[in-house]
């Protein structure tokens, strides 16, 4: 199938950056990053810079792959990371829009790498529990309510890939951050830290300078692993209960 | 107190003003409203003016008015620095506009908000201004002696079908912006739970469609019988 690709390429983050177009042969069983290899390969025989994009763990767990696709965190199958996504999704002769994710607190470093930094600091504000150290606990030492384990893994399943701050029309964290407050929050082991843990979080997403939720809900659609809003209520509970109720 | 300030600038506690306020102010439609559809008893304004009376002479609803002043501006104000934060948290726009699954309401409330905004200056500067001034004519009542006439003034006004086209497209925006606003209160108060959200969403729709189409209908039937 041949493609064309209009991608975003900026040399280095103060550089001004514009699109660039490119003509690709790929074929269905590709995913798009092998699509993006492919291109590479030929850029690197033309002696040209190939388009610099975020990868890691290519299965769809690591959170690295970031990109815009026609508009789409991630492109368009729901529920997908890039590199998830396959091409046999998209037609002969389309033209596929590729941007990085936009935001303030997300800049670009090149072409379609950002640094995404901002939720290392989120996660090091509170996202941890205390444990001692030594050997491995059990595993079912602890007591947790299935129900509460069940919550607790839904939004323990955020990778962490920020496709909810690039579809906010906001540029908000609240998706990902109230998933890795209320992953803790629900389990026992998470009880130690609780308060500290929302104040010092919500602190530090303010401080990277995101935007603040209008509720709009665009960051549910387009998570690659389909995090629900209800975290974001339940985080505004913890977070109420700890600022005005707690000491 | 030292938690208070760095709270209230916080991104959820700036969003837990705006609910508050907001809810406050939904609570104030209901009554406005009810108080409205005395202008369509046929008893020559009567009803009304007696009621606008009471309103604006009781010392507890006199104070209520003031704190609902204050909510109008604080919920203004609190809204165009979220929508000036939002904006320079997005930075760069997008090229390609994917039409997402979010609703229009939902990411127009600052514009929304800032036409109602508008719209209450001139709608207070046409009956509440001109009342406080004293300009208008004066009527009795048994009990009640020369008090002001609100009710031909009201009358008169939406004998204009472009004061009625005012008022009519007002509440269209004012719609709009309750049919995103009062679900999404709860999920910023953090009241979100599986059994009662489906139905905090179809109070919100059915409260938006009858409070904007009640508002609405008033000069409409005003205009048509005069
Ligand atoms: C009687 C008039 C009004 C009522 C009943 C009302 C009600 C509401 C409600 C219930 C919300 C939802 C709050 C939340 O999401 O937590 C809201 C949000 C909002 N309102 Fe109003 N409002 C009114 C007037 C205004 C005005 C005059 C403005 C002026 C700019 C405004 C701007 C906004 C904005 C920007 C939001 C969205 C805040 C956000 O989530 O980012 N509203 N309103
Ligand atoms: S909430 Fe979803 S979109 Fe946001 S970082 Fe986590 S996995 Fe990615
Ligand atoms: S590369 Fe790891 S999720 Fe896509």
């Amino acid at each position: 199938m041949k493609l064309t690709l209009k991608v975003w390429r900026q040399a280095d983050p103060q550089a001004k950056g514009r699109f660039e177009t490119f003509s690709v042969n790929a074929n269905e069983h590709m995913s798009f990053l092998e699509m993006f290899d492919v291109l590479n390969e030929e850029l690197l025989a033309e002696k040209k810079e190939p388009i610099a994009f975020d990868h890691d763990c290519r299965e769809g767990i690591c959170g690295a792959c970031s990109m815009v696709i026609n508009g789409q965190a991630h492109g368009p199958l729901g529920g997908t990371t890039t590199c998830q996504l396959h091409m046999r999704h998209f037609k002969d002769g389309d033209i596929i829009v590729v941007e990085p994710f936009r935001a303030s607190a997300f800049p670009v470093i090149k072409d379609l790498v950002v640094d995404r930094s901002s939720f290392d600091r989120i996660i090091q504000a509170g996202g941890f529990i205390s444990v001692n150290t030594g050997q491995a606990p059990d595993g079912n030492a602890i007591p947790v309510e299935r129900d509460k384990a069940g919550a607790a893994f839904d939004a323990a399943a955020c990778i962490g890939c920020g496709a909810c701050v690039a579809a906010c029309p906001n540029a908000s964290a609240m998706l990902f951050t109230a998933a890795k407050v209320s992953h803790l929050a629900l389990l026992p082991q998470g009880q130690i830290e609780r308060k500290t843990r929302v104040k010092n979080m919500v602190n530090q997403m303010d401080i990277e300078g995101f935007g603040k939720c209008s509720n709009t809900y665009a960051c549910e659609a387009e998570c690659p692993k389909e995090i629900s809003v209800d975290y974001i209520a339940r985080m505004n509970r913890e977070y109420f209960a700890a600022v005005i109720a707690g000491e | 107190m030292n938690w208070m300030v760095p709270f209230l600038k916080s991104s959820l506690g700036r969003k837990l003003i705006m609910s508050l306020t907001g809810l406050f102010l939904c609570l104030f439609l209901v009554v406005h409203l009810a108080g409205n559809f005395q202008l369509l008893k046929s008893d020559g304004g009567e009803a009304f003016n007696t009621y606008t009376y009471f309103m604006t002479h009781n010392p507890l609803i006199k104070l209520i008015s003031y704190f609902t002043y204050f909510f109008i501006l604080l919920h203004t104000f609190q809204g165009l620095v979220l929508y000036f934060h939002n904006r320079s948290a997005r930075g760069a726009a997008y090229l390609d506009k994917h039409p997402s699954k979010t609703t229009f309401a939902s990411r127009n409330m600052a514009l929304l908000g800032s036409v109602i905004f508008l719209f209450l200056i001139v709608h207070m500067g046409d009956f509440w201004f001109k009342m406080k001034r004293g300009i208008l004519a004066k009527v009795s009542y048994e009990g009640y002696d020369q008090i002001d006439d609100l009710y031909t003034r009201v009358t008169a006004a939406f004998d204009q079908w472009w004061i009625v086209l005012f008022y009519v497209a007002g509440m269209g925006f004012l719609g709009f912006h309750l049919q995103h606003g009062f679900q999404s209160a709860f999920q910023s108060l953090g009241l979100n739970h599986p059994k009662y959200t489906p139905w905090i969403k179809n109070t919100g729709i059915v409260f938006c469609i009858l409070i904007s189409a009640g508002f609405a209908i008033i000069p409409i039937i005003q205009y048509f019988s005069k």
